[in-house]
């Protein structure tokens, strides 16, 4: 039963992260989805701070708003002082996280967000949450519906903004002369990774996230050209990432999280190898 | 925090204390000298690639010597830094992912399998192990002479790697095919420079952990570009960023036992860039509003000037009252831009003011006449010589009227041999 929730939780967290990174993939905004991955812990901070328990309202709304914040400083800095992008992207995060990392130690006495949580998550914890109730029926975790509700958010909004989220990806230009302002659009994705990422944050710890939204997209990304394609191959990739890592991670005695990310990476590098033997075939056939 | 720490602290009578200070000192400039040939290189984030992905090694090292030796840690570390740069070049090579999206597989892929060594240390029940997690925040406060002697050592000797080969790796940031082209070995200039790059990442971990590193390459030379364009001054800039940032982290920690050094040396830096964003001559934000809004107002005084010329032209009496609302009636002005410029045209000395009737001085008047001619002028200009229909000459003029040097106008006049009407049959005023 363990296992089954724990799994549960992080294939539908997988999920959501894979079809997300698709995008972000495309639209060349990993590294600001990493950027936001680190910069949401000083909102996490002050969020718990004013709310004063975990896994609460305010915390995702102060990490989400904090997310948008520094999308909005990537995008100001690259564009009004001439710093190159990745720079930008570089010296934002590591000044917001440098600034969550001393509130936590001015406030450690208050947060229970430990070190070990930012790196691994907690997703072994999951199974020992209290179930929700409904009715006197017992469900799933809290956590577990997190998961689901983020899923949802992040299916509902690419299902129906599927056309302005294809024109502003692939052609920027095009969108602007047609009046969908790509700025716009990428504000709202980044929002919405701010949402995800805190959700996962969690589960997997801050620095994994990214893990999540960019390999098994990458690996998708090298075998398709079809952007419905792609999302499908990358929630694939993303699942039996999950189930691999998970046992992996029993047999060896390791963090799941840990497990996991690296079998996305295997699965990444098979994916590579394939591409490679399959172009050096066609070379050959080719010539 | 009472005044004796502050004195002990800057007495530099503490030995141990001493030990940290020099350390992350050493650390600073050295991470921040390196960081800027990835900064030009346009791959700033590598750092970052970098310091996630050196925790393989480090486990690898830690499960080998089974302790926490550090030659062991560095040499493992860089070994895998290393790999992991040419995995990364490797998969940008040969598949259509790009920059980004490489490097972040890279860094989660190696991080995701150094956390899992990580957790197979941590369950293995090694006495020794506390502290290789501490690997992944830093812990300069707790440096000994040992680990100073080991970090210092390989501290100078990178900076005088980058002083010795600083011509060869500043040619390899800027234009690496000119490289090649005359006959330079690039590529080892180039595996030379990504050597003591992960090499400066895996000391500077020692300080601030492993997702703070990469501000300690970026953010000193992002700061630095901001007040020079001289490739010396700015690596010189940045490693005195990093040098300072090094003592106020100690510093802090020293006075604050609780505080952490490494997030402290990071906001330190990021304030002194900030500083530099905002503040620095030529490049910085603030110097380019100030730049644009003397532009404006010059832009819009000279065209109040041209609107008083235009209005005594007719009659040629230039001397002529004139309200606010008969200058909005010969050009639209809104009336705040009008009552700035006309204020600020007052202080110059090229209008005067009765009684909110405004009145031209002769040097305003020249100043008209001047802008008048020389809008007419490249009318006639390009009318004659780009073959533009007299009907369309007459916006790109009122733009060019601004710009035109002396030099030019006299030019301008020369090659259209002083004629007398514009395209549209209007005098053209000479002195």
């Amino acid at each position: 039963m363990d296992a089954f929730v724990i799994l549960f939780t992080v294939i539908l967290l997988a999920s959501a992260n894979g079809v997300l990174g698709t995008y972000l993939v495309l639209r060349k905004s990993v590294m600001i989805g990493d950027a936001i991955s680190h910069a949401v812990l000083p909102g996490l901070i002050i969020g718990f701070l004013i709310s004063g328990s975990k896994n609460s309202f305010p915390m995702l709304i102060s990490a989400a708003i904090s997310g948008v914040l520094t999308t909005l400083l990537i995008q100001y800095l690259n564009r009004k002082s001439n710093l190159p992008k990745d720079a930008s992207i570089g010296f934002v995060f590591t000044t917001l996280f440098a600034i969550g990392i001393i509130m936590v130690s001015v406030y450690a006495d208050n947060i229970d967000i430990d070190a070990d949580c930012v790196l691994h998550g907690e997703l072994g914890f999951i199974a020992l949450e209290q179930n929700l109730m409904i009715g006197g029926m017992e469900l799933f975790p809290l956590s577990s519906l997190n998961a689901l509700v983020t899923l949802i958010i992040v299916l509902l909004f690419t299902i129906l903004f599927k056309r302005q989220l294809f024109v502003t990806t692939f052609d920027p230009q095009y969108a602007n002369a047609i009046g969908m302002n790509p700025i716009k659009w990428d504000n709202a994705l980044m929002a919405l990774t701010s949402l995800v990422t805190v959700v996962s944050f969690e589960a997997v710890g801050a620095i994994l996230v990214i893990a999540f939204l960019v390999l098994p997209v990458a690996a998708a990304y090298l075998l398709t050209t079809k952007l419905k394609n792609m999302m499908i191959l990358s929630v694939v990739f993303s699942m039996l990432a999950c189930v691999i890592g998970y046992y992996l991670s029993q047999a060896l005695n390791t963090s799941i999280s840990s497990a996991i990310v690296t079998s996305m990476g295997v699965l990444f590098c098979l994916s590579f190898i394939f591409v490679l033997l399959n172009k050096r075939r066609v070379t050959y056939e080719g010539s | 925090m009472d005044l004796q720490d502050i004195t002990t602290f800057f007495s530099f009578s503490n030995h141990s204390l001493n030990v940290v200070i020099l350390g992350t000192v050493l650390l600073g400039i050295t991470t921040a000298v390196v960081g800027c040939f990835s900064f030009l290189q346009k791959r700033a984030l590598i750092g970052d690639a970098i310091s996630h992905s050196i925790l393989p090694g480090v486990c690898v090292g830690f499960m080998l010597s089974g302790s926490k030796n550090p030659v062991y840690l560095i040499s493992f570390s860089v070994l895998s830094g290393l790999l992991s740069v040419y995995f990364m070049d490797f998969i940008k090579r040969k598949s259509k992912l790009k920059n980004d999206t490489a490097l972040a597989v890279t860094l989660t892929f190696f991080f995701g399998v150094g956390l899992m060594l990580l957790s197979v240390i941590q369950n293995s029940g090694n006495a020794a192990q506390s502290g290789v997690d501490q690997f992944l925040f830093g812990q300069a406060a707790a440096m000994l002479e040992s680990d100073l002697i080991i970090y210092g050592t390989v501290c100078l000797i990178t900076l005088s790697i980058v002083i010795i080969f600083f011509k060869a790796f500043s040619l390899v940031s800027f234009d690496v095919n000119f490289g090649k082209s005359i006959g330079l070995p690039v590529r080892l200039y180039q595996f030379l420079l990504t050597t003591i790059t992960v090499i400066a990442v895996a000391v500077g971990i020692q300080t601030v952990g492993v997702v703070l590193m990469a501000a300690m390459l970026i953010t000193p030379a992002s700061g630095a570009r901001f007040w020079t364009n001289n490739m010396r001054k700015m690596v010189l800039i940045a490693g005195v960023f990093g040098g300072l940032s090094g003592v106020f982290g100690a510093f802090i920690s020293f006075i604050l036992p609780n505080m952490p050094t490494g997030p402290w040396v990071i906001v330190c830096l990021s304030a002194l860039t900030t500083i530099s964003i905002l503040f620095a001559p030529n490049r910085g934000i603030l110097y380019g509003i100030k730049t644009k809004k003397n532009w404006n107002d010059k832009l819009n005084k000279e065209n109040i000037l041209k609107a008083f010329y235009h209005i005594g032209e007719p009659e040629q009496d230039f001397e002529k009252s004139l309200s606010q609302n008969d200058v909005i009636f010969k050009r639209y002005f809104t009336s705040k831009q009008l009552s700035r410029g006309l204020k600020q045209l007052k202080k110059e000395n090229k209008l005067t003011e009765i009684n909110g009737k405004w009145t031209l001085t002769l040097s305003g008047l020249k100043e008209g006449k001047r802008l008048a001619k020389i809008h007419r002028l490249w009318e006639i200009y390009l009318t004659k010589y780009l073959n533009i229909a007299p009907d369309h000459v007459h916006d790109d003029a009122e733009s060019i009227e601004h710009v035109i040097t002396p030099e030019l106008e006299k030019e301008l006049e020369k090659m259209l041999g002083y004629p007398e009407k514009d395209p549209h049959e209007k005098e053209i005023p000479y002195e």
